[in-house]
């Protein structure tokens, strides 16, 4: 760390609350299963590279297994449940989910790699308060506004990625179950270890069997899900290329998909911001979770007169990044989740380089083991830059200039993404405006990077289909909603 | 004895009515053989000018008020009530039905226009909301049009399959790409002159003739529109069209419904907005 840091003891976390075992099978019909493919893989710690665990791959004959236990459970026992005990088991596994938030939240860091701070703060309790929020649907959806008979859609397959694994279990599990379906869900490859000990909670709940079905795999595992002829709609969260695969898979099928993929949103700051607080909120937009965010403000888009002063306070604050030991309470960016990813993020930040923006580190020292990379900015950055339209998935942030709100606004919907955009300014009526210009589905003004199980989250044009979360992210599950 | 005065039907891009730029036009006959007219057979190149029109005129229609909407949809069904002859004739002509028929089907149309019209300043009550979030934050979630959307008309009920597709595409504020009828276009070009008459700005709504088989997938394909009602294509083509669409991620639907909220919301996205709450 440099100099003008303050140094703090090491406050690690312990995880002698995680008890691991050395191996996991695959979760269908309420039990522990071996894989047909008698093959296991590794799920290591990405800060240490570390192997946590053997988890097992599941084949196409697993996932049919599930699929089948999912129909079934759907068909005799989850379809005829009363929806006001359907929502009783999901306040359970709410509550339940509360009362291990410690243990997943280390699980979290050390699986993923992310800061405890933000397990403990942010994934977990956001987890538990998205089965809370749906459980109460459960048994009022005739008032959702999609009829008076809503129905679900029977077995649903869930696909989920690595940057946020239990949260974004929780979306897709808990809007699933409240509106009646099954689900057969296939966690990350490289992050599979939360959704196992989900699995726990499951029984700890009662669920009856085949409601939620775990099959741990790669891409394979997740293309034979998707493939399955007995499966009613698909869900996914991942990139923009494999959403179009799905898509592309599923278009003669005519079954529903809810896509959630990728994004380069647009941090925007009006010389009439609030300096100090803007300048916080582009750190959060995209360091938070070591910018593996869908939605990160990955494009700084900053009014020329203020560039100067801005750069400096912005880089005064990268520097003051606490990097490391992801289960350190005092750490700010983890570990990057896999040397996969790193390797991409450094294929982009040379693009970056090599095209003729200028790049700038935080000076942190970055542990020998593990894969890391420190905070990063471009400046110098144009439109055409590979660095300003591909998603980096990383703590890299692009910065361009703009002399005019007219300007900023056709910048920042420059691209095929639409999830995300942020605004920075003191005046309300330029708030609305430059929020009904941006072609983003979650605009954050004068805050980034919130979420909320009662707030609609997806994205406009390439950044997917559908919503999740809120009163609109129920449409998701229910036949024919929209 | 007078000789009539036959009306060319031409396409209507961007508020003009050109004839294809390949020259090329496909005869129609009436139910007894007769000759009718000539429409224009569009090429890619015509539909890709319908595009540029329809996204052109994306951000004036989609910024008009939703009052100022809803009162140019209803002028059309006022401009579609004073041309009802007109209207009957040529679905009696090409559709081959009666009188009462054809008449019925274009007071349904003009009746369907006043409904959506009555829609555009409503969506948002309906269908948007403020969501109770744990924090200090206003949040709220408004539907918003999506951008160009491609509108396939059906083979029967030619101006009721048109009303259908393009009433509740504009009304939220979205501008369209049509591809008639291809049996039975002169509703479409003869709404083309009611649009030209209600004060819808041009570009707004764009409408082609000619083979549906040979526009589809430049339309499906095409990486500026957003969306497609594929409701009036056959059923055989979705998949084909689907994969074709995924390219741009484009919404895509056929409807089993006539008239329905779910029509407007299926080219809407939400948007929602977080905006702190202190002093």
């Amino acid at each position: 760390m440099s100099a003008d840091i303050f140094e703090y003891a090491p406050a690690p976390e312990s995880r002698a609350i995680v008890k691991l075992n050395s191996e996991y099978g695959l979760f269908i019909n309420g039990k522990w299963v071996s894989p047909q493919s008698k093959k296991k893989f590794s799920s290591i710690n990405p800060a240490t590279e570390e192997v946590l665990a053997k988890v097992s791959q599941g084949n196409q004959a697993d996932v049919d297994k599930a699929v089948k236990a999912a129909r079934a459970a759907y068909n005799k026992v989850w379809s005829k449940t009363k929806p006001k005990e359907r929502a009783k088991y999901l306040f359970r596994i709410a509550r339940l989910l509360q009362e291990r938030a410690r243990e997943f939240a280390v699980l979290e860091s050390l699986d993923n790699g992310k800061p405890i701070r933000e397990t403990r703060d942010v994934d977990v309790p956001l987890s538990a308060a998205h089965f809370f929020y749906h459980a109460g649907w459960a048994d009022k959806l005739e008032y959702a506004g999609y009829g008076d008979n809503p129905k679900p859609y029977g077995v649903v397959a869930q696909i989920i990625p690595w940057n946020f694994p239990l949260l974004m279990l929780a979306w897709k599990v808990a809007p699933a179950l409240a509106t009646g379906n099954t689900v057969v869900l296939k966690p990350a490859e490289t992050t599979p270890l939360t959704a196992l000990l989900f699995a726990e909670i499951c029984q700890q709940a009662e669920l009856p069997a085949g409601v939620v079905n775990i099959v741990t795999g790669d891409g394979a595992t997740g293309a034979a899900l998707v493939n399955h002829g007995d499966i009613d709609k698909v869900a996914f969260t991942g990139s923009t290329e494999v959403g179009k695969a799905i898509a592309t898979s599923i278009a003669d099928r005519g079954i529903p998909a809810t896509l959630e993929l990728g994004g380069k949103g647009a941090n925007i700051v009006f010389d009439d911001a609030p300096i100090d607080e803007a300048v916080e909120g582009i750190i959060n937009g995209i360091f938070f979770n070591q910018g593996h965010v869908c939605c990160a403000g990955s494009r700084l888009l900053l009014q020329e007169s203020i560039v100067d002063d801005f750069l400096t306070k912005l880089q005064s604050r990268m520097a003051k990044i606490r990097v490391g030991d992801p289960l350190d309470k005092n750490t700010d960016l983890g570990a990057i989740n896999s040397a996969a990813q790193l390797s991409k993020i450094k294929e982009l930040s040379e693009s970056g380089t090599k095209e003729g923006a200028n790049i700038w580190s935080a000076p942190c020292s970055l542990p020998a083991k593990g894969f890391w990379y420190p905070p990063t900015i471009f400046t110098g950055v144009t439109q055409a830059h590979r660095i300003a339209r591909e998603e980096i998935f990383g703590p890299v942030l692009s910065v361009l200039t703009f002399r005019t709100p007219q300007e900023a606004m056709e910048k920042a919907n420059n691209t095929p993404y639409g999830l995300s955009a942020g605004i920075w300014t003191e005046k309300g009526s330029k708030i609305l405006w430059a929020a009904q210009q941006l072609k983003a589905g979650v605009i954050w003004a004068n805050t980034f990077n919130k979420f909320d199980p009662a707030s609609p989250f997806g994205g406009y044009k390439e950044s997917g289909w559908g919503r999740e979360g809120g009163r609109h992210g129920l449409a998701a599950y229910i036949k024919g909603a929209k | 004895m007078r000789i009539d005065v036959m009306k060319t039907y031409k396409l209507y891009i961007g508020g003009t009515f050109p004839r294809s730029e390949s020259g090329r036009s496909y005869e129609l006959k009436d139910k007894k053989g007769n000759f009718i007219a000539n429409p224009a057979l569009a090429s890619r190149k015509d539909l890709r000018d319908a595009v540029v029109a329809a996204k052109a005129a994306f951000s004036g229609w989609s910024h008009a008020t939703a009052y100022n909407r809803g009162q140019i949809l209803y002028r059309m069904a006022e401009m579609l009530e004073s041309r009802t002859e007109q209207f009957v004739a040529e679905i009696k002509a090409l559709e081959g039905v009666s009188d009462s028929v054809a008449r019925k089907q274009v007071q349904d149309s003009i009746d369907l226009w006043v409904w959506y019209a009555g829609w555009s300043d409503k969506i948002s009550t309906t269908s948007g909301g403020t969501n109770p979030i744990a924090g200090p934050y206003y949040n709220f979630t408004i539907p918003e049009p999506l951008g160009v959307v491609g509108v396939i008309a059906d083979e029967k009920e030619s101006l009721l399959g048109i009303t259908r597709g393009l009433a509740p595409v504009i009304t939220s504020g979205n501008t369209a790409v049509l591809i008639a009828s291809e049996r039975l276009p002169l509703s479409a070009i003869s709404l083309a002159e009611v649009m030209a008459t209600s004060d819808l700005p041009t570009g707004v709504v764009n409408i082609l003739t000619g083979s549906k088989s040979e526009l589809i997938p430049w339309l499906a394909s095409h990486m500026e529109v957003d969306g497609l009602d594929i409701s009036g294509a056959e059923k055989k083509l979705d998949g084909e069209i689907k994969r074709a669409g995924t390219e741009n991620l484009k919404r895509i639907y056929r409807f089993e419904k006539d008239a329905s909220l779910k029509r407007i919301l299926s080219f809407t996205e939400y948007k929602t907005v977080w905006h702190p709450i202190g002093i």
